[in-house]
């Protein structure tokens, strides 16, 4: 097995939950309706653990531990696309977000069920289920405001023109792609686009939003290379203060 | 060396006493989180646990109960193994564990085959007076595995062990 091609894979999944748990986590407080205060809260705690148990899977590769590989690199050595990095901004944005990353999240854990690594297969068929729940919740809340005022529905529309671009960059390809498919570890990130493509259309399709030629659209990629925005930095200096001011205390 | 010997079923009896951190009134076998019980050659005792949700925080601590538990009773050669070859699924919790979830006010999971949409969680019976006269207030509660209704008959917020 390509053994550095499935350590690629499994860094990608694992910085994009880290990050984007890290981000959901930010609406703890400030949600616009306590239930989404919560739920956020849910999904930051479900995403965070989730990156520990991929972590896992990369020390028991060899790779360093969990709290070190999480909080002790600099943003060029993260492999998450640069969508989960950006500011949650309005709750729109984040709404969109949600949505336009959970389904391409729920479809992965789905693919991963067939993997050849037994390991991956076996956390996939968990987190699939764990999954589950936050694409039902995103499903909800843009049909719910999708087809909502004329507020809801233009603000959702605007940050889904805003989110695709960066949303297209979650499907940037492994140089070890070809690896990842012909061994079996993973599908592939053509595939799962177009799983994720199917689904987002047919919930859209419910909704007053109207979603834009994707092939007119070029995506954000150099995430899954290390090229990342302004935003990641700032956000790993602050996830890392604490345990960067004293790196030998024991916890 | 005074060795003594134990059969597996012991072991779960013993185990019965370890309960959810969160929910003090099921045990960890109830819950269905103890997935395996092995005696080696030995007499090493090899307990398989798998966790109710990836980002539990009680993982670390089920753990160790486990281990003094077991130590208590005189078997103080445990290993503790968390893995997710039997993951868990609210499919697993036991009849008693449902019934014990109920008399503390949580509603237990109904049993599934697939999920496949958020109706699952709609018009779950109230814990407190049985009608199904209930709403889904959000798939996320105080803790991963719950979810919030309201009964509109009498007209209290209750809890949900959610199905997973």
């Amino acid at each position: 097995m390509n053994k550095e091609a499935l350590k690629d894979l499994l860094y990608k999944m694992a910085d994009d939950q880290l990050i984007l748990g890290h981000r959901n986590s930010e609406w703890i407080g400030l949600g616009p309706l306590l239930e989404e205060d919560i739920a956020f809260a849910s999904m930051a705690q479900d995403k965070v653990g989730q990156s520990l148990a991929l972590y896992q899977l990369l020390q028991e590769l060899g790779e360093n531990e969990p709290d070190i590989i999480a909080f002790s690199r600099n943003a060029n050595q993260f492999h998450n696309s640069q969508f989960v990095e950006l500011p949650i901004g309005e709750y729109d944005f984040s709404l969109m977000r949600h949505f336009l990353f959970d389904t391409a999240d729920y479809f992965r854990f789905e693919m991963l069920i067939n993997s050849s690594y037994e390991p991956l297969r076996l956390l996939a068929r968990k987190l699939k289920g764990e999954t589950r729940y936050h694409i039902m919740h995103a499903d909800s809340w843009i049909k719910n405001l999708g087809n909502g005022n004329d507020e809801s529905i233009s603000r959702l529309q605007k940050s889904l023109e805003y989110a695709l671009p960066y949303a297209l960059g979650i499907f940037e390809e492994s140089k070890m792609e070809e690896s990842l498919i012909s061994e079996h570890i993973f599908t592939g990130e053509i595939k799962l686009r177009e799983r994720w493509m199917e689904h987002i259309d047919e919930i859209l399709s419910k909704t007053q939003l109207i979603l834009p030629d994707l092939a007119k659209e070029s995506p954000h990629f150099g995430g899954r290379h290390g090229i990342h925005t302004e935003h990641l930095q700032p956000l790993l200096d602050e996830m890392g203060e604490v345990i960067n001011s004293d790196p030998t205390a024991d916890w | 060396m005074i060795t003594s010997t134990f059969t597996s079923q012991q072991i779960l009896d013993w185990l019965q006493e370890v309960k959810d951190p969160e929910i003090p009134v099921i045990s960890l076998i109830d819950l269905g989180v103890i997935t395996n019980v092995k005696i080696d050659s030995n007499q090493k005792v090899k307990v398989e646990m798998t966790p109710t949700f990836v980002g539990c925080p009680a993982m670390d601590y089920m753990v160790n109960e486990v281990k003094s538990t077991l130590k208590k009773y005189g078997a103080h050669n445990v290993e503790v193994n968390v893995t997710f070859k039997n993951h868990w699924s609210s499919n697993n919790i036991s009849e008693a564990g449902r019934k014990a979830l109920k008399q503390f006010g949580l509603a237990p999971p109904p049993q599934y085959d697939t999920i496949v949409d958020i109706d699952i969680l709609e018009q779950t019976p109230c814990p407190f007076c049985e009608s199904t006269n209930t709403e889904l207030k959000t798939p996320f509660g105080p803790t991963l595995c719950r979810a919030m209704h309201y009964c509109n008959n009498c007209k209290q917020a209750f809890e949900q062990f959610k199905p997973v």
